[in-house]
């Protein structure tokens, strides 16, 4: 059952005409919001090089645009921003399962100040931070390599917050009785902790994707060559380029594009969950 | 985050040690015209940004909210400019803002009778062109926080304001948006914090241009920083952000919780 209007307390409207209006309206929407991607979809894969003729249907079909895109290396950037993401996640994951057990069940005397902390530097982030971060990423010797771009994303508050939420709902009582059972600290949260985390590990798992992957200053601060360049950072040098024509630019912006829109599409119940629980609480 | 302080009264000179200039650097960001335009030009967009897209956010929300199939395949492909990188979304409207008449948003402009617009790379049309991109990638995101609040408005005191003879307007004021209170302090805070950090779309949409009317702190912070190497007066233009969001997210929470307790 659908319901549409009860939010505001209408009364729900039926009938042809209300049924076609309420289609024409989502046509409309989706038009104005998804249009352009598919657009961008669409023209990726069209045999053109004038910036007017985007289009929702290939008139002249080819793959030609993905091939000069590969020649202008961009399998090297796709694979780059892989690594940087993949790296990035993995440390965040641990980064986060453990600052949250640490914040949920723990009792040590500063416990609410470390929680103020990490909630204030999620409104620090590193665009403010731009410049002393680039100083100390270069005193680091974290530059012009991967690493500094997997490194910094590794803490991330919102994933600690949304994970020590979920663990606080955890029963105690199942962690003494696996205490009692003579298991140590390290076993209770290998065995306990983490697979009853598995929810919220999808949650931060694929919003730290998304995160990751639209990351743009913190590759532009620590590429010092474009060998490092993450793909969304390598559009605008395609994009600069002169003989790239704008079917080759939309191919490779398609493949910086399908990631995270996989990823959404994938685990959206997830993502919404993440949403709400991480926006609602605060 | 010390060290960002500590340059800010500083004339940075890489291997050459640096200099206590005091509050010198302050003095720059507060007077110098060009961080002046750069203020002005993030105050309007944040805004414009987080007003733009608050209030569509709502609308869709309203639209799209319920449990049908058809609405959950509607949303899905309306939240798919929030996840797309921003990289993209900029070259998208990059090119869909092309100045030509016959660019695709010039045409559409065309059959609605106005005039081809020059969108980015006029003074006058640019701000609102980025506005315009940063509303649409924005909104979406607001539509599920609003959707989430939606949810949990108790339907049953639609028909008990009903009972008692509230009309339409009087349900919505007394029932509906009481409900999203919250939501909305959470997403002014989250927005004016969004919007006075903005940096991607700029950079890539127009990079200041043209003339500078589209500078923002970041961007203007970024050139001085990184490009012409002037790092404490950059420092000293972050430290004033940063003060700003604490501000702003202070001046949030606590009318909201003014708010709440006038509710009550």
């Amino acid at each position: 059952m659908s319901r549409l209007d009860t939010a505001l307390g209408l009364e729900e409207r039926r009938g042809p005409a209300a049924t076609l209006g309420k289609l024409a309206l989502y046509a409309l929407l989706v038009t104005v919001f998804a249009g352009p991607l598919l657009a961008l979809l669409a023209s990726a894969f069209n045999q053109s090089t004038d910036p007017t003729s985007l289009t929702l249907l290939p008139t002249r079909p080819t793959l030609e645009n993905f091939r000069a895109a590969i020649d202008r290396d961009v399998l090297l950037y796709l694979l780059n921003s892989f690594l940087v993401v993949g790296g990035g996640l993995l440390l965040q994951i641990g980064v986060s399962i453990s600052a949250a057990y640490a914040l949920a069940r723990k009792r040590f005397p500063g416990l609410r100040l470390v929680f103020l902390l990490v909630l204030s530097t999620m409104m620090l982030p590193e665009e403010i931070l731009a410049i002393p971060l680039s100083l100390v990423l270069s005193d680091l010797s974290l530059t012009g390599s991967l690493w500094g771009m997997i490194i910094p994303v590794g803490a991330w508050a919102f994933s600690i917050l949304v994970t020590a939420e979920f663990m606080k709902e955890i029963p105690v009582e199942l962690e003494e009785a696996a205490r009692l059972d003579g298991a140590g600290d390290l076993r209770v949260f290998w065995s306990v902790i983490l697979p009853l985390c598995r929810p919220a590990l999808g949650v931060i798992g694929i919003f730290g994707f998304t995160m990751i992957w639209d990351q743009y200053m913190l590759p532009l601060l620590v590429a010092t060559d474009a060998r490092q360049f993450t793909l969304p950072l390598a559009l605008r040098t395609l994009r600069a380029d002169e003989e790239v024509g704008i079917g080759v630019l939309l191919a490779a912006a398609l493949l910086a594009l399908l990631p995270s829109v996989i990823a959404f599409i994938a685990m959206q119940r997830q993502f919404m969950r993440g949403l709400t629980s991480g926006a609602v609480k605060g | 985050m010390w060290r960002a302080i500590e340059m800010s009264f500083h004339e940075v000179r890489p291997y050459l040690g640096d200099r206590w200039v005091g509050t010198a650097n302050y003095g720059q960001v507060v007077t110098d015209e060009a961080f002046l335009e750069a203020i002005g030009h993030t105050l309007v967009l944040a805004v414009g940004q987080t007003g733009g897209s608050v209030v569509l956010g709502l609308v869709l929300a309203l639209l799209l909210e319920g449990t049908a199939r058809r609405l959950w395949i509607v949303r899905t492909a309306v939240f798919l400019p929030t996840v797309t990188a921003m990289a993209v979304v900029a070259e998208v409207w990059r090119i869909l803002y092309h100045p030509a008449a016959d660019g695709a948003v010039n045409t559409l402009l065309g059959w609605l009778g106005a005039g081809p617009s020059q969108f980015l790379n006029s003074p006058d049309s640019a701000l609102w062109s980025v506005m315009a991109v940063g509303v649409w990638r924005g909104a979406p995101y607001d539509m599920m926080i609003f959707l989430a609040a939606l949810a949990g408005v108790d339907r049953t005191l639609y028909e008990a304001a009903a009972a008692d003879g509230a009309g339409v307007r009087r349900r919505v004021w007394h029932v509906t948006l009481p409900a999203l209170r919250p939501a909305f302090v959470i997403l002014f805070t989250l927005a004016a914090i969004r919007s006075l950090r903005v940096f991607t779309e700029i950079f890539l949409l127009t990079n200041g241009g043209p003339n500078g009317s589209t500078e923002v702190l970041m961007t203007l912070i970024y050139k001085l920083g990184l490009e012409r190497n002037e790092l404490g007066v950059a420092a000293a233009g972050s430290m004033v952000l940063l003060a700003a969001s604490v501000a702003l997210t202070l001046a949030v929470r606590l009318s909201g919780a003014r708010g709440k307790e006038v509710a009550r």
